[in-house]
């Protein structure tokens, strides 16, 4: 953490270095488990916070404690002044029975004008299912839809929950490298849920392995490396973690179009293991 | 056209106005198995009404509310499924209303139009009270329904959003409370639920806004008003029995309807 801080510090000015959300001392016990115990965790501006960790390790709770969804038993969660935040759950179950647009399901999170929630939709490249029922979409289409959502609240911390759960791999790429464009355009911290180190890997700044407690956090290369990280997931999953870059001719957008392109940095198993395929 | 006639038109239209939306709610929240927890309890507010002397109306929707937050305080302290602890709310205050109403000497009660409803005996003491409860609870909906919708799309993000969910809740619940209060005369304890669902399911296939559901709705339900009480009349039918089938009729020829592809 202090090794993250002190490059973040280096990389803006001490002002904007100031947390956007910071928790402090968490703990939550749910049905007699402890699933939470002393709990740090800062996003700053412009910085994206992955919290990874197996099923069980409290994820999920930790995000619903910061978003003010629930409440902690002991510790405190401090916002900037008037921080606006942009939340994309991880599961939405709407009803067939409710006729409902892409278009109105956006507009419901903050009334805009058409022009804007057509601009929201096309930063997150799903612009051509504005007019279909948002139970139609595909899950890749859902996740961006839910990101527009988002971003129409012009936020300042992005929180998302399981950001590619239901999407295929080249979707899971896509999606991580438009998050990681809309940090670099908008500078607003993101916070995410994972349960896997090897998808998050090139997208994240900070990492935060939970357990119940913070095994480990830092950068993601180093958080591979942490003996309590090898023990959680085990050696062969840590061994396998690399990255490698390959040239792809074209990739496919959301619109399942084929975009043409140079070089195509791609985050891949490189043991070849298929258990997260 | 016979005045009690009249007066059971303008009730039965009344109901079916504010169930059309209110309906469309129930629907979408899927909480429908709610609805008949809440409706079957107001046999209860009948029997406080006539033990403590206050208007039945007012009983009935005092017990929907009480019953509707002591629900939601069990739901989230009970490791009970959500149908189970419904299901047995439903069945008991139902049983405890019946037992009560039986203990009751010297009152002369008609539980079958209590049950099922008796359109044909509404006064203009309860016109009052299906228009008065009426306009509180479309221009409740009407205010609150950008975030209703919102709530019932997901409760976490409309939270996240800033939506007084709980406000929310609560204002959903009492709604249906002085829905069910005021519809009790027209289709009974028994069936009130269907006049807040099978409407809105039949609007489905019609509507492309949520907007337009809740009014299609409203209009179907004022349909099948307007179609039981004639079959009532002219058939010497029971009268909400004869509002749901002529409801259900609809329903099952909208299924025929082809399902529009978008939205």
């Amino acid at each position: 953490m202090a090794e993250a801080a002190a490059r973040e510090a280096g990389r803006m000015s001490a002002d904007s270095a100031m947390a956007l959300i910071r928790a402090h001392g968490i703990h939550k016990t749910l049905g007699g488990r402890a699933v939470l115990s002393g709990i740090e965790i800062a996003v700053r501006p412009a910085e994206i916070v992955t919290v990874i960790g197996p099923n069980g390790a409290g994820k999920t709770t930790l995000l619903r404690i910061l978003l003010g969804l629930q409440p902690p038993d002991r510790g405190t969660v401090e916002r900037a002044p008037g921080l606006r935040i942009g939340y994309m759950p991880q599961r939405l179950a709407i009803d067939d029975l409710l006729p409902l647009t892409v278009r109105r399901f956006v507009e419901l999170g903050r009334a805009n004008s058409a022009t804007t929630i057509q601009a929201a939709l096309e930063e997150v490249k799903v612009a051509h299912v504005i007019d279909q029922p948002v139970q139609a979409i595909s899950g890749g289409e859902l996740r961006r839809v839910l990101l527009a959502r988002a971003l129409l609240r012009d936020p300042q911390l992005l929180v998302l929950d399981e950001p590619v759960q239901g999407v295929d791999m080249v979707g899971q790429g896509d999606l991580f490298r438009l998050i990681l464009a809309i940090r670099d355009r908008r500078g607003c911290g993101v916070l995410m849920v994972s349960h896997d180190l090897h998808l998050v890997m090139a997208s994240t700044d900070t990492v935060l392995c939970l357990n119940g407690h913070v095994c480990c956090t830092g950068r993601p290369e180093a958080v591979s490396r942490n003996p309590e990280y090898i023990a959680l997931f085990g050696a062969r999953e840590a061994d396998a973690l690399a990255l490698y870059t390959h040239n792809h001719d074209h990739v496919h957008d959301a619109a399942g179009h084929v975009v043409h392109m140079h070089d195509h940095a791609h985050q891949r198993d490189a043991a070849g293991g298929g258990r997260h395929g | 056209m016979d005045d009690f006639v009249l007066r059971a038109l303008l009730g039965g239209f009344g109901i079916a106005l504010i169930a059309g939306p209110l309906g469309a709610l129930v629907v979408w929240r899927r909480m429908a198995f709610f609805g008949d927890a809440l409706s079957h309890s107001a046999l209860l507010g009948v029997s406080l009404g006539f033990v403590f002397g206050i208007n039945i109306s007012l009983g009935i929707a005092l017990v929907c509310l009480a019953v509707a937050l002591l629900l939601a305080l069990l739901q989230d302290r009970m490791r009970l499924a959500s149908d189970t602890l419904l299901g047995i709310f439903a069945h008991s205050t139902l049983s405890i209303g019946l037992v009560a109403i039986a203990f009751m000497e010297g009152v002369r009660v008609d539980l079958m139009g209590y049950l099922f409803g008796d359109i044909l005996a509404v006064s203009a003491m309860d016109l009052l009270w299906i228009y008065g409860g009426g306009i509180v609870v479309l221009g409740t909906l009407i205010a609150l329904w950008r975030p209703l919708l919102a709530v019932t799309i997901h409760e976490d993000l409309a939270r996240v959003e800033g939506v007084p969910v709980e406000w929310m809740r609560l204002a959903f619940v009492l709604l249906i409370a002085i829905t069910i209060a005021a519809a009790m005369k027209i289709v009974g304890v028994l069936l009130i639920t269907s006049l807040l669902i099978i409407p809105a399911a039949t609007a489905r296939r019609f509507a492309r806004t949520p907007e337009q559901m809740a009014c299609i709705a409203a209009l179907i339900g004022a349909a099948a008003v307007a179609a039981g009480l004639y079959a009532s009349l002219y058939f010497d039918t029971p009268s909400g029995p004869s509002v749901v089938v002529a409801a259900a009729t609809m329903f099952a020829a909208s299924a025929m309807w082809p399902w529009r592809a978008a939205a």
